[in-house]
């Protein structure tokens, strides 16, 4: 089964909705949109960097993207704003990157394969890691789940439950730079944000607990993976724009249905 | 025992002192008021009590295993996150279904327990706040300027759903107010914070002194004189309305 590309390419696809749901919840209730475009840009560094070291990609962008979410949490807050370092360490990383790239004499790279993904060059070890990866997002979300949705609602409220917000935070970094490293190969670096973020965004509108939210954005997004796939192969469009199109679409009926229920 | 004993606290946030050689402890059971004017340093004194900031000098001593209930001053509910007010009260600790709506029903709002967080007015915002504090027992309620946001009778209301939880459960309760006709009625000592302890002590004698009166003016005396009444009526009836 798993020789065909197409059914790789499609549970390549639903890993990474499911691993990207809790998470681009967080993201759109913690507004941290930006945080997330951030690291997903400073990906790029660590595809560089793992081509020069001749490590694996996952692990090159992972620890880019961690130690990016790392440096930005503990310097946010004193002379700038959280964008504003956001925005020096994104683009600066994506740049140098990019530079580092260009001096890998001999190594023939398609830059187009990270921006955009590859998601039907997609291995059976890319699957591994895929899903090995969404297992933990999921399994840290679990663990860490009423002290981060507390730290999420006021930290202060989490500080007198015994709870370390800063902490929290942490976990949260770390769970983004795992979704970060297993979605390059799916959508690119620039589409991951697209993925944490509109699933969620169109969840919002039916839902009455988080814990709903993150089931129905798991849900939303596996059908824009599956959905997005079968229409790249019928109409030979790149598949990873053709899954972001689609959450897209479900987001617009989410808001249009959401709308007529408000008004009628 | 003491429930908690702040010695010698000094609070720096970069260069800016906000609190400095502050001293003071709460006992079991007692409400102890911290009034001051703005930037006096009374969020952050209580944010070091929860752990919240670090402090520069100084020592904050929890009681071991202190059960803190913390009612934040109006925070903001983003509407981004659905959540039910009943998730959100039994969101920490174990807290199963029956102990929530009756935390709720202490707090007078138990038809709220299907409502979601964001769509609550200011009041039944506080309440809800107030019966998530409640539950798990704690030893200490800390509240920050609890009644921020509500109008008189509310914030009569809120203070009074106060005074009975203490009554029942026998909790300790520290708070910020600015309402100073009920922190004078309501209290058993009063901390008059200026970036240091200005006065200390039971209302009468902290309404007394020169520092008080140059912080807050004569008027409050009056204030002290006028509310401290019995309250035989009830106001129940406009609560639903109100709150």
């Amino acid at each position: 089964m798993l020789d065909d590309f197409m059914v790789r390419a499609t549970l390549a696809g639903i890993g990474v909705a499911v691993a990207a749901a809790p998470l681009g919840c967080f993201v759109v209730w913690r507004r941290m949109a930006y945080f997330g475009e951030a690291t997903a840009h400073a990906a790029m560094l660590g595809v560089a960097l793992s081509l020069a070291l001749n490590i694996s990609i996952f692990l090159g962008v992972l620890i880019v993207a961690v130690v990016m979410a790392w440096i930005v949490t503990q310097l946010s807050g004193q002379n700038y704003a959280m964008d504003t370092l956001l925005g020096v360490f994104a683009h600066s990383s994506l740049a140098v990157g990019l530079v580092l790239v260009s001096f890998l004499a001999g190594i023939r790279l398609d830059l187009m394969a990270y921006l955009f993904g590859d998601i039907l060059a997609v291995s059976r070890l890319d699957l591994a890691i895929i899903w090995g990866g969404a297992a933990l997002v999921i399994g840290l979300m679990f663990w860490r789940w009423a002290a981060l949705l507390t730290a999420t609602i006021n930290e202060e409220l989490a500080y007198a439950n015994g709870l370390n917000p800063k902490q929290e935070q942490l976990f949260l970094s770390l769970a983004l730079g795992v979704t970060i490293a297993v979605a390059i190969k799916v959508v690119g670096v620039l589409l991951i944000v697209s993925m944490l973020i509109i699933p969620a965004a169109a969840a919002r509108n039916f839902v009455r607990t988080p814990e709903a939210m993150v089931i129905s954005t798991a849900i939303i997004g596996s059908i824009s993976a599956l959905l997005g796939l079968r229409g790249a192969y019928f109409f030979d469009t790149p598949p990873g724009p053709s899954i972001v199109c689609i959450a897209f679409a479900l987001f617009i009926m989410s808001t249009v249905i959401r709308f007529i229920k408000v008004r009628g | 025992m003491n429930l908690i004993t702040v010695e010698n606290l000094s609070v720096n946030y970069g260069l800016n002192t906000v609190l400095r050689g502050v001293d003071f402890k709460i006992e079991l059971g007692e409400i102890v008021t911290i009034v001051g004017p703005n930037g006096s340093g009374k969020t952050s004194l209580l944010k070091a009590i929860i752990g919240a900031i670090q402090p520069s000098e100084g020592s904050v001593t929890l009681k071991p295993r202190l059960k803190i209930g913390y009612v934040p001053q109006r925070l903001n509910f983003e509407s981004t996150l659905p959540i039910t007010v009943e998730r959100f009260v039994r969101l920490t600790g174990k807290i199963d279904r029956k102990s929530c709506i009756s935390a709720l029903e202490t707090a007078g709002v138990p038809e709220l327990l299907k409502s979601q967080m964001s769509k609550l007015s200011g009041g039944q915002f506080q309440r809800v706040l107030l019966a998530r504090a409640l539950l798990g027992n704690p030893e200490i309620l800390i509240l920050d300027e609890a009644t921020q946001g509500l109008d008189q009778p509310g914030s009569a209301l809120f203070y009074r759903q106060l005074e009975a939880v203490r009554q029942d459960t026998g909790c300790a309760v520290l708070m910020i107010s600015h309402d100073l006709h009920v922190v004078m009625s309501a209290s058993d000592r009063v901390i008059c914070l200026n970036g240091h302890v200005c006065c200390a002590g039971t209302p009468a004698v902290v309404a007394s002194t020169p520092a008080y009166k140059a912080l807050f003016g004569d008027g409050t005396d009056g204030a002290l004189a006028l509310y401290r009444h019995d309250h035989d009526h009830d106001h129940s009836k406009i609560k639903s309305e109100r709150l």
